[in-house]
C-alpha cells in the first residue's frame, strides 16, 4: 500500500512541475507593470524648468483637459526618436504636454529642443529623480496620461507610431 | 576550416555514442565487456576534443565567419580572453560541458576495471543516453558553429565584465563539478538495475562524490571571488536564482559525501543514497535549465531561447522519469537490520546532518522556483530576495552547527559522552565570547549571540580535535574546521560591516565618525581595448592610518560599455573596498566605500573545506 | 594555547568601534531588500543605475521626513507593487512559500524518529 502511494505522488508532483515549467517558459520574463491603472496623480513641488520658479502639481493638471506627462532628457537617445510623435500631439488642442526633465542640466536641455523643437505647455526638471519615483516610474523615457486628475494610462519606453493612434483614439 | 573540421567531429562523435549503446547492449546479453566498447569510448572523447580545440583555434583566429566567435569575440581582445570566450557564452559552455561528459566517462572505464562489468556496461549506457542528449542539443538548438556569409570583419566583442581571471576558470572548475554528478548518476541507476548497492558500491562511487564536491566548492568560490571583484557591490553572495542554482546540488553532494559514508560501513540507507545521487545530478540538470531558458530573472543571462529551454526541460524530466521508473522497479531495500544502532551514535549525527542539510536545500529550491509557480497559477509577481532566506536559513543553523560539534565525537556504533565536559566549556567559553562581541553593537542582541556562540562552539571543538586526533580523520576536520571559520567570517562580515554610499566632486571630502574619504584627482589612461578614468582617494582613519584608494571606471570600446572597477585593499583582518560610479549630468561621481572585515577568511574558509575533500583522496580508508 | 586566538580575536573586535550613524543604516538596509527593477536581479543598494541612484536618495528623503522603514516599503508597495520587495509579505500568496521547508523540516524530523522505533 505504502510502496506504491508514494511513488505515484512523487509523479504527480513532477508532473505538475513539468506543466509549470512549461508554461513558465512561455511567459516573458522581463517586467510589464499594468499599465492601465486609475491612480491619483502625486502631488509635487518641482521648480520651473525655465525660470526655476515653484510649480505645484495641482495647479498643471486644473483643467478638464487631458494632459500627457512625458518624462525625457536631452542625454537620453530613445527620447529623440519618440520626439517627432509628440510635436505631432502638440498640435492637438485637446491635449497639453507637460515636460518632466529628468537629471538633466539646462545648457543640454535647452538645446535639445531648440534643434528639435518645444512641444511642452510646461516644463519642470526633476534634477535628482525623486520625483519620478513618486509617480512609480521606472526611468526616461516615460509617459503618463492623465484626465480629472487620474493617470489613466503610462507607456514605459518611447512612445510610438501605435501609442500616438492610442492616445488620439482616448482623448477624441 | 577550424569551425569546419570541429563541426564534423561532432557529428562523428554523436555516431559513436550510436555504435557504443550498439555494442553495450550486445554485450549485455553476453555478459563481457568488449575491449572495442572501451576504444569507441576514447574516440568519441577524442573527436569531442578535435572539435572544442576548434572552436578555440577560431577564437583565437577571431574567424567571424563563425557565428558564436562573431558574436562573442573581438580582434582587439586579450589572446587570454579570447581563449576563455570559447566557453564565455552559452554554445562554447554546452561545448565544455559534453567536453567533460566524454572525459568522465572514458575516466570512469579505466578506473572501473574491478567493478562487475554488467555494472560497467549499465553505467556506459546511462551515461549515453545523457551524452546522446547534449549531442542532438547541441547540434540541433546551439551549434557553436554556424557559419555566416559574408564573412564579417570584426565581432561584436564579449562582455567586458566578463572579462575576468576568476570567471576564465570558473565555468570549467564548476562544469567538472555538475558533470562529475552525471557519473554518480548513471552509477547509482546501474547499481540498482544490477543489484549492486552495496558497501564496494559505496567505496568506489566514493571517489566521484569527493571529486564532484571538491569541484563543485571551488566553482563556486570562483563564482562569488569574481561578483565581489567585478561586479561592484561589494557582496559575495546575493541569494540570486543563479547562484541558488549552484549550491542546491552543492547541498544534494555534501549530504549524499556523507551518505556515502555511512553505506561504505554498513548496508543502511541504501534507499536514500539512491535519491541523493539521482537529486545531484537532477539539479544540476535544473540548473542549466533555469539559466538557459531565461525563465528566471537573474544578473546572469545567456542569449535566451525558448525552443533551448524546452528541449532541456523535456530531457530533464525524461531522465527524472527514467530514474523514478528504475527507483521503484529495481531497487529493493534489502537491509541487514542491525540492533546496533543506538541514538548517540555517529549514524544519528550524519542522519542529522542530512535533515538540516536537506532542510536548507528545500528552502533554497522552494524560494528560486516558487516565483516561477505563483506567476503561472496567479499571475502574480512576487521577488524573493535575500531576507527570505536569512529568516528561514540563520536559526536552523543554530542546532545544525551545535550538532556538528558534538557529531563526530561520537563513535560508529555507541557512544558515551567521554567529552562531557570540554564540551561544556568550550560552549560556555563560546557564549561569554559571543556576548562580549556582540554587547559592543545594539543589533538584535539575541539572536546574533546565539548564532556566534554556535559557530565559536563549532570551532573550538573542531580546533581541539586537531590536537586529540592529531591525523586521524584528518581530512573531516579540515573540512569541519572550515567550515565553522566560514560561518564565523559571514557573521563577522555582516555584523561588523561598514558602508557609505556618496556623491563626491573631485577635490572633495566626506567626513563619517569613522573615517574621511577625500577625493584627490583623477587620470586618464589608454588600454588596449579600453580607455580607463581613475580616481585617487586617500582615505584617513580614526587610529590615523590612511589608504590611497583608486578605483576605476573603465570604457571599452567593443561592445561600448562602460564597467567599474573596484579598488580593494586587503589585509588579514579587513577588506577595504571603493567603487567610483558615473552619475549622468553630474560633475560628481557616485562612490561606494566599505569596509569588510574577514573578507580573505571568507575565500580562505571555503579552500579549506575542500582541501579536506581533496586529502581524503588519499586516505585508503575510512578511519574507525 | 586555546586562549591565544582568544585573546587575538577579542582584541580584534574591541578595536571596531562603530559609527551610530543609525539613519545611514536603516537606508542602506531598506535599499539592500528592494529590487532594482530596471536591472536584472540586482537590490537597489547594489545598482548604480539611474533608477536606483534616484531611489536611494528618495529612501533618504523619507527616513529624514520621519516615515518608519515599514512605511517606505509600503508606500513603494503601493508605487510598484509586489515585485519590488525582497521580502515577500506572509499572504494567500506566499503561505506556502514560508510554510513548506518548515514542514518538509518537521516531516525529515518525524522520518529519523520513525526509523529508531522500527529498529528498536
Amino acid at each position: 500500500m505504502k510502496s506504491k502511494f508514494i511513488p505515484l505522488i512523487l509523479i504527480f508532483i513532477f508532473l505538475i512541475t513539468f506543466v509549470i515549467f512549461f508554461k513558465g517558459l512561455k511567459n516573458s520574463n522581463i517586467y510589464t507593470p499594468n499599465t492601465n491603472l486609475k491612480k491619483e496623480v502625486p502631488l509635487f513641488e518641482l521648480k520651473s524648468f525655465e525660470n526655476n520658479s515653484i510649480i505645484i502639481s495641482e495647479k498643471i493638471f486644473e483643467d478638464n483637459k487631458y494632459y500627457l506627462m512625458n518624462i525625457w532628457a536631452s542625454w537620453c537617445i530613445p527620447c529623440k526618436e519618440e520626439h517627432k510623435f509628440l510635436m505631432k500631439l502638440k498640435k492637438d488642442e485637446r491635449i497639453e504636454l507637460i515636460g518632466f526633465n529628468y537629471k538633466d542640466n539646462f545648457k543640454n536641455a535647452s538645446s535639445f529642443l531648440k534643434d528639435l523643437g518645444n512641444p511642452y505647455n510646461i516644463i519642470v526638471s526633476d534634477k535628482d529623480g525623486t520625483a519620478s519615483i513618486e509617480w512609480g516610474a521606472y526611468g526616461v523615457p516615460e509617459s503618463f496620461l492623465v484626465h480629472q486628475n487620474k493617470i489613466i494610462k503610462r507607456f514605459i519606453g518611447p512612445i510610438n507610431d501605435e501609442n500616438l493612434l492610442e492616445i488620439q483614439k482616448i482623448i477624441r | 576550416m577550424a569551425s569546419l573540421i570541429g563541426s564534423y567531429s561532432l557529428s562523428f562523435g554523436l555516431l559513436f555514442s550510436i555504435l557504443i549503446i550498439f555494442f553495450s547492449v550486445k554485450n549485455l546479453k553476453a555478459e563481457i565487456l568488449d575491449k572495442k566498447i572501451i576504444t569507441f569510448t576514447f574516440i568519441q572523447f577524442f573527436f569531442v576534443v578535435i572539435s572544442f580545440f576548434g572552436l578555440i583555434i577560431s577564437f583565437i583566429n577571431s574567424d567571424f565567419s563563425n557565428e558564436t566567435v562573431f558574436n562573442h569575440s573581438h580582434t582587439t581582445k586579450p589572446l587570454f580572453y579570447k581563449i576563455s570566450g570559447t566557453w564565455g557564452n552559452h554554445e562554447g559552455s554546452l561545448l565544455l560541458w559534453l567536453l567533460v561528459l566524454t572525459l568522465f566517462i572514458s575516466i570512469f572505464l579505466i578506473k572501473s576495471n574491478q567493478q562487475p562489468k554488467k555494472y560497467r556496461i549499465f553505467t556506459l549506457l546511462f551515461q549515453q543516453i545523457i551524452i546522446v542528449g547534449f549531442f542532438i542539443f547541441l547540434i540541433k538548438t546551439s551549434s557553436p558553429f554556424n557559419y555566416i556569409f559574408p564573412t564579417p570583419n570584426e565581432g561584436l566583442g564579449l562582455n567586458p565584465i566578463l572579462q575576468d581571471p576568476a570567471l576564465a576558470i570558473h565555468p570549467p572548475i564548476l562544469y567538472l563539478g555538475y558533470v562529475g554528478s552525471s557519473i554518480i548518476f548513471s552509477s547509482a541507476l546501474a547499481a540498482m538495475v544490477t543489484s549492486y548497492v552495496s558497501k564496494e558500491w559505496a567505496k568506489h562511487i566514493k571517489k566521484w562524490v569527493l571529486a564532484s564536491w571538491v569541484f563543485l566548492t571551488l566553482g563556486i568560490l570562483l563564482g562569488s571571488i569574481w561578483a565581489y571583484y567585478e561586479l561592484g557591490w561589494g557582496g559575495f553572495w546575493f541569494w540570486d536564482p543563479v547562484e541558488n542554482v549552484s549550491l542546491m546540488p552543492w547541498f544534494a553532494l555534501t549530504t549524499l559525501l556523507h551518505c556515502i559514508l555511512v553505506l561504505e560501513k554498513k548496508k543502511i540507507l541504501t534507499s536514500w543514497a539512491m535519491i541523493l545521487s539521482i537529486a545531484t545530478f537532477a539539479l544540476s540538470m535544473s540548473g542549466t535549465f533555469l539559466v538557459r531558458s531565461g525563465i528566471l530573472n537573474s544578473v546572469h543571462t545567456f542569449a535566451n531561447d525558448p525552443e533551448r529551454g524546452l528541449f532541456i526541460l523535456i530531457f530533464l524530466f525524461t531522465l527524472i522519469f527514467l530514474s523514478i521508473f528504475i527507483f521503484i522497479f529495481f531497487h529493493s531495500e534489502k537491509e541487514k537490520l542491525e540492533n546496533n544502532f543506538f541514538w548517540l551514535s555517529k549514524e544519528t549525527s550524519i542522519l542529522v546532518n542530512n535533515w538540516f542539510m536537506m532542510y536548507f536545500l528545500s528552502v533554497v529550491l522552494i524560494g528560486t522556483i516558487y516565483p516561477i509557480f505563483l506567476e503561472v497559477i496567479t499571475t502574480n509577481k512576487i521577488s524573493v530576495g535575500p531576507p527570505f532566506y536569512n529568516k528561514l536559513i540563520l536559526p536552523f543553523l543554530i542546532p545544525f552547527l551545535i550538532a556538528m560539534a558534538i557529531g563526530p565525537n561520537l563513535n560508529w556504533v555507541k557512544s558515551d559522552f567521554k567529552d562531557k565536559f570540554y564540551m561544556t566549556i568550550f560552549l560556555i567559553i563560546s557564549f561569554l565570547l559571543s556576548a562580549v562581541i556582540i554587547k559592543q553593537f545594539d543589533i538584535n542582541f539575541l539572536i546574533n549571540t546565539i548564532l556566534v556562540t554556535s559557530a565559536f562552539f563549532l570551532f573550538f571543538s573542531t580546533s581541539r580535535e586537531f590536537f586529540v586526533k592529531r591525523f586521524r580523520n584528518l581530512s573531516q576536520n579540515i573540512a569541519h574546521f572550515g567550515f565553522s571559520l566560514l560561518i564565523l567570517s559571514i557573521l563577522f562580515n555582516n555584523i561588523f560591516s561598514n558602508e557609505v554610499i556618496t556623491n563626491l566632486k573631485i577635490g572633495e571630502t566626506f567626513e563619517t565618525e569613522k573615517f574621511t574619504i577625500n577625493f584627490e584627482n583623477i587620470k586618464q589612461e589608454d588600454e588596449k581595448n579600453f580607455k580607463a578614468i581613475i580616481g585617487k582617494f586617500n582615505v584617513q582613519n580614526l587610529d590615523g592610518s590612511s589608504d590611497i584608494l583608486n578605483p576605476e571606471l573603465r570604457i571599452y570600446n567593443q561592445p561600448n560599455i562602460i564597467t567599474s572597477e573596484a579598488d580593494i585593499k586587503t589585509n588579514l583582518l579587513t577588506d577595504k573596498f571603493m567603487t567610483m560610479n558615473y552619475v549622468q549630468n553630474q560633475e560628481y561621481f557616485n562612490i561606494r566605500y566599505q569596509v569588510k572585515p574577514f573578507m580573505i577568511w571568507i575565500w580562505v574558509s571555503v579552500i579549506l573545506i575542500s582541501f579536506g575533500g581533496f586529502l581524503s583522496f588519499f586516505k585508503k580508508r575510512y578511519e574507525v | 594555547m586555546k586562549f591565544i586566538p582568544i585573546f587575538l580575536i577579542v582584541s580584534i573586535i574591541l578595536n571596531f568601534n562603530l559609527l551610530k550613524a543609525d539613519e545611514i543604516k536603516t537606508e542602506n538596509k531598506i535599499a539592500k531588500n528592494l529590487r532594482c527593477l530596471i536591472c536584472q536581479g540586482q537590490s537597489v543598494y547594489d545598482s548604480d543605475s539611474e533608477f536606483a541612484i534616484s531611489l536611494k536618495l528618495v529612501i533618504k528623503n523619507k527616513i529624514q521626513q520621519g516615515l518608519s522603514e515599514e512605511q517606505i516599503y509600503s508606500f513603494l508597495k503601493m508605487k510598484y507593487g509586489e515585485w519590488i520587495l525582497y521580502d515577500p509579505v506572509f499572504n494567500r500568496n506566499t503561505y506556502f512559500l514560508w510554510l513548506l521547508p518548515i514542514l518538509i523540516f518537521l516531516a525529515g524530523g518525524a522520518i529519523i524518529i520513525k526509523r529508531f522505533y522500527n529498529k528498536k
